[in-house]
């Protein structure tokens, strides 16, 4: 699968807290959340972003709270994945739990700025900036790991496991 | 040769040993969930369409975020998880009855040494304090738990944290988990777990030992563990387990076990500020320069426990809150309130012009009970420090421990508690 989107750019540490601000997490339906996504620190970013979009940011995103409503705030907003030098973990479970797909790539961090357009071939982790016309490979996730992903996250893979289990 | 987090894992996973790095399924002792990421993980537990949860005994649900109930939209996600734990039978405490999570669930007997704990609440890692592997998750890794009573983890590598000599006076475990994370930042010991020794850590009360423990996640780690000793045992003596059950007590084999190990002298430690906007911007107080603060508060799942409002007390009384300083208490369980009541803590903070509130994590997720205008600036003894996190992304939060909270209160600005405090108050600690 292709994702092609337009780079968002942040630094490092960008908190749970600045994805979505606790004050809006009395309800976790991902379409609500996402009207206050990232407003603490990037108040445009709802009126720039469009559907397939990217966020790109350096070390340890998502990091603060286990709230899921932060993936999902991103996830309703038609972010298609975030690339970053590193995440916060349990930041990193709840994106895989929930189908937002996540790449590990530094190289591809620095080399890009806001604006440039981006195509990730997830299955390969192959990020290519065409704006720059340059291509990284992202690390790759653990086996164990893709199998959550291929189920299409962590309650379809529990539903099998069950199921398997049942037979 | 394997560290406490290793046997732990290994112990719950049905496997001789594991190594770093390697993934388990681990059997949980306790599920949690509280009335944010409660609602989230019973929608995702009804789509794995399963009638009950794996042990009603086994999994527990804290109204205590937006606790009594905000807003409309508060009080929705909060019956929710009413009307589930009602359902299900599962563990539940009632506004009135409770206080927040990780106050809550070691006085109730909830946790202990040996357990593996997860709960959807980043803070969990607080009952490492009793040597549990305690660690937080999300919404959906809560609900496949409830479900099926384990869930998968990356054994994560282990680093030793070793506070030669003592403490001076008003320096307790704020002081030092701050330490450490100004040192080797908020994501220093990301995906690791944190073990915490030395003479120093002996010494500490189990309160101190929670407060550091809570904070493990603020440097990025998994979780954050001390040893059993004397102190731990006479905790668990006192709060004994709510279901009977038998804990167990690790030790790490042997340094070699270690991904690292950092050293400290504890004696150089001084009370300490994290300033805006990471708790990694560590300051000595003495070093803060003049801060004019408008809010101080004092509670939380970090700093909400009984040793901690006797810090506080122990400089408000006789004193006044400074006239531009809006100081508000928040006793972290009805326990603690209660205990703060007969000691006559609570006299003394409303007698020095604090307000005292209900057992709620209210303000220090910018929920309510002391949300910041912009421009304003609050010293608090919560876990966060980040852009908004107690209101406007205008405002500024200070993190610090209760005696510089309290000290902070009487002056209006940023101040250590010798500031306050005679020479007699010092010596007597």
């Amino acid at each position: 699968m292709t994702l092609r989107g337009k780079v968002h750019k942040y630094g490092a540490d960008v908190d749970t807290d600045v994805i979505i601000p606790a004050r809006y997490l009395n309800v976790s339906d991902a379409d609500l959340l996402a009207e206050h996504c990232m407003e603490d620190i990037d108040a445009d970013f709802r009126e720039r972003k469009q559907e397939g979009d990217m966020i790109v940011a350096t070390s340890n995103f998502g990091c603060g709270s286990s709230r899921e409503h932060a993936p999902l705030a991103i996830k309703g907003c038609g972010i298609s994945c975030v690339i970053a030098h590193s995440f916060a973990r349990i930041f990193f479970r709840n994106a895989i739990n929930i189908g937002l797909p996540l790449l590990e790539c530094p190289e591809a961090v620095d080399s890009c700025e806001a604006g440039d357009i981006l195509e990730v071939d997830l299955s390969r982790g192959e990020i290519t900036n065409t704006t720059r016309g340059t291509t990284f490979t992202a690390k790759p996730y653990p086996e164990f790991m893709m199998g959550i992903i291929n189920a299409g996250g962590l309650v379809e893979h529990t539903k099998r496991r069950l199921e398997d289990s049942h037979s | 040769m394997a560290t406490v987090a290793e046997k732990i894992i290994a112990a719950h996973s049905g496997r001789d040993s594991v190594s770093p790095g390697e993934f388990a399924n681990v059997a949980c002792d306790v599920v949690m969930a509280n009335d944010i990421t409660g609602p989230l993980s019973i929608k995702e537990f009804n789509k794995l369409k399963v009638d009950h949860v794996f042990d009603p005994h086994k999994v527990v649900m804290v109204p205590d975020h937006f606790i009594p109930n905000k807003d409309i939209a508060s009080a929705i996600q909060a019956k929710a998880i009413r009307d589930f734990s009602r359902e299900q039978g599962c563990v539940y405490y009632e506004t009135g009855r409770a206080g927040i999570e990780h106050v809550l669930l070691p006085e109730q007997g909830l946790v202990g040494p040996g357990q593996v704990v997860i709960g959807a609440d980043s803070h969990t890692c607080t009952y490492g304090a009793l040597g549990a592997f305690a660690t937080g998750m999300g919404s959906t890794d809560i609900a496949v738990a409830m479900a099926t009573g384990d869930i998968w983890m990356k054994v994560p590598p282990t680093i030793k944290f070793v506070f030669h000599g003592a403490l001076q006076p008003w320096v307790g475990g704020k002081d030092i988990i701050l330490h450490i994370i100004g040192d080797i930042g908020i994501d220093g010991a990301l995906y690791a777990a944190m073990e915490f020794h030395g003479d120093a850590i002996h010494q500490l009360e189990m309160d101190g030992r929670f407060t550091i423990a809570n904070m493990a996640i603020e440097a990025g780690a998994k979780t954050g563990l001390f040893s059993v000793d004397e102190k731990t045992e006479a905790y668990i003596a006192a709060h004994p387990p709510k279901w009977g059950c038998s804990y167990k007590s690790y030790t790490t084999d042997s340094d070699s076990d270690y991904a690292r190990i950092i050293e400290y002298d504890a004696s150089a430690i001084e009370p300490t500020v994290a300033f805006p906007h990471l708790p990694s911007n560590t300051k000595k107080v003495s070093d803060a320069g003049d801060v004019a603060i408008d809010q101080v508060v004092i509670g939380s799942c970090t700093n909400g426990r009984l040793s901690d409002l006797q810090v506080a007390a122990s400089l408000l009384k006789g004193r006044q809150v400074h006239q531009n300083v809006r100081c508000i208490v928040i006793p972290g369980s009805q326990r603690v309130y209660g205990e703060a009541l007969e000691q006559g803590l609570i006299k003394t903070f409303m007698d020095a012009g604090a307000v005292v509130s209900t057992p709620t994590c209210g303000p220090c997720l910018g929920g309510y009970m002391g949300i910041l205008a912009p421009g304003e600036r609050c010293v608090s003894t919560t876990n966060r420090n980040f852009v908004g996190r107690m209101g406007s992304p205008q405002s500024e939060v200070y993190l610090a421990g209760p005696a510089v909270a309290a000290a902070t209160a009487v002056t209006g600005h940023i101040s250590g508690p010798a500031e306050v405090s005679s020479t007699q108050e010092v010596a007597a600690r």
